[in-house]
């Protein structure tokens, strides 16, 4: 009889749960659909507004447009030649101010983190440095550098480096001290510290400043190209600029929004690795 | 000298600067002795200094005045005779179990696999086998303790400072734990300061208990505690010895305490 009640609860509650896988699933749907339905209305929207004539294409273009735009580009290439030779060659500015950049970052974040002394000396400079709008040191750049790929590459680097440098500071300051003591009881030399210890537990601020630094470095990329230059994404929208191009203009955000989108999910693989340890957040 | 003693704080003064400048005299004129292979405790009312005698001991500290004596010798830097486990958790939250316990040995230079041989063996000592994989937020708290107690312990410190180090686990936990440190203790006989504020668990596991005064601190009074070893945490609890002991130590301190 008791037995009976049992095999009875069990079925009432694997029903329940059934019900509940469902309703998770239909709420996912739910959340899919107007998903694309606010893709539809607003797309859908600019292309009527635009070809009833309420707004003017001529000043803010039309999706069709744009995807005629891309098209073009990509089947015939731009006026300044195939365009995922634009794309690589922003791309390589990008990636190596980023780089370069992250790691100057990185170095001097703990570098100072781990020294009070220089922290105190140098800690307001960082925050003036920080406040100057750094993305016009780009055209100091260009006199300097040239039209070539270094200024990008420059004005990447200027634009990555206080985020990261900011947040590697910041990581090392807030290790746990409990953690260091223990490392040198347990018998860790200063480097060992410095690398075992205070490296990993600032990883997670570092890599959520490459988050954003990413970003950075293909602004700087991009408006380094703007302001002079032979080649890139920059010197496409500047031409589509020149020319009263709207659709080129938005063709060019598309393809760095892609760029942009590829870079951050390449980030978040690196960190899911690099960050197996954490506790996933539910 | 008198070097039957392996820890010795002789006059020891220790002061705090604020970051203004003021000082903040914590140990004054402090004095204290440990055996070899001796289980001490060191009870006293709250910010007295008790884990600023373990920091000095250890080396993480430097006495403003007075000596610091391990085997009658002052030392540099941080001894390697010692162990430590803080009151906090303090195993790396990116290192799983094995890698926690090995570190200790891998800082010291020892050869990889001899490393891992070691840690394996720790793990299963302190009973986490089946766990060796796992990442610190995956387990309870009184697992990482003992992950705490494997990682001190396989460097086979002669010298065990202990801070508060089973104040955050419940009270079922806390006295399983306290058994699996005399067990463990009973295997390697290193000499023991063990700081706690609960008066029971000092008489429980010590052979000798420091009752510290309010700041600046002295010591107020030394208890001998003689109930016989192997001792049950459980049953020994209960002993008439144990409640005049606990008892009388509570009474020196409810003196310190009393606001």
């Amino acid at each position: 009889m008791r037995n009976q009640n049992n095999i009875n609860r069990e079925e009432e509650i694997k029903k329940l749960e059934k019900i509940s896988v469902q309703k998770v699933k239909e709420r996912w749907r739910f959340v899919i659909f107007y998903r694309f339905m606010f893709l539809f209305v607003t797309l859908g929207g600019w292309e009527v507004l635009g070809r009833t004539g309420i707004i003017d294409p001529f000043f803010f273009s039309m999706p069709s447009s744009i995807v005629y735009q891309l098209y073009i580009w990509i089947i015939k290439g731009t006026s300044q030649g195939p365009l995922w030779l634009q794309v690589l060659v922003t791309l390589e500015e990008t990636v190596l101010g980023f780089l370069i950049g992250a790691v100057m970052g990185i170095i001097c974040g703990i570098a100072l983190g781990r020294n009070k002394m220089l922290a105190d000396i140098f800690s307001i400079y960082i925050k003036i440095a920080n406040a100057i709008p750094r993305i016009v040191l780009g055209s100091i750049f260009i006199i300097a550098l040239g039209l070539g790929m270094a200024s990008k590459v420059a004005l990447a680097v200027v634009m990555v480096f206080f985020v990261v440098f900011g947040n590697a500071f910041q990581g090392v300051r807030e290790a746990d001290m409990n953690l260091i003591a223990n490392a040198r009881v347990l018998g860790a030399s200063d480097s060992q510290v410095t690398f075992k210890v205070v490296l990993p537990s600032a990883l997670s601020w570092i890599l959520a400043s490459l988050h954003i630094s990413f970003g950075f470095a293909l602004v700087g990329a991009v408006v380094g190209e703007f302001l002079g230059s032979k080649q890139g994404i920059g010197l496409l929208i500047a031409t589509a600029q020149g020319a009263f191009n709207a659709a080129g203009v938005f063709a060019a955000m598309i393809v760095l929004a892609v760029v942009a989108l590829l870079a951050d999910y390449l980030i978040t693989r690196l960190e899911n690795r690099l960050l197996k340890w954490r506790p996933t957040v539910q | 000298m008198n070097s039957n003693f392996l820890i010795e704080l002789e006059n020891v003064d220790r002061r705090f600067t604020s970051p203004e400048g003021k000082i903040i005299q914590v140990l004054d004129n402090f004095s204290m002795t440990v055996k070899p292979g001796e289980f001490c405790a060191v009870v006293g009312p709250t910010g007295c200094g008790k884990s600023t005698t373990l920091s000095l001991i250890s080396g993480l500290a430097k006495a403003n005045a007075g000596k610091v004596l391990i085997e009658g010798k002052e030392f540099e830097g941080i001894d390697s005779r010692v162990g430590y486990v803080f009151q906090t958790d303090a195993v790396f939250p990116w290192k799983n179990v094995l890698d926690n316990v090995a570190v200790g040995p891998l800082f010291r230079g020892v050869d990889k696999k001899e490393a891992i041989d070691k840690s394996l063996d720790w793990i299963k000592r302190v009973g986490l086998q089946g766990f060796e994989h796992h990442y610190p937020h995956q387990l309870s708290g009184g697992m990482r303790k003992r992950v705490a107690l494997a990682q001190t312990f396989i460097n086979s410190p002669d010298i065990l400072l202990m801070d508060e180090p089973f104040s955050s686990l419940d009270v079922q936990t806390k006295l399983l734990m306290q058994q699996e440190l005399l067990q463990l203790w009973s295997k390697h006989k290193a000499a023991v300061v063990f700081v706690t504020h609960d008066i029971e668990e000092a008489t429980i596991l010590a052979d000798k208990v420091y009752v510290l005064s309010k700041r600046p601190t002295k010591v107020k009074k030394i208890y001998n505690v003689d109930i016989e070893r192997p001792r049950i945490v459980t049953e020994t609890r209960y002993t008439k010895k144990f409640i005049e002991i606990s008892k009388s130590i509570w009474n020196d301190l409810s003196e310190e305490v009393n606001i």
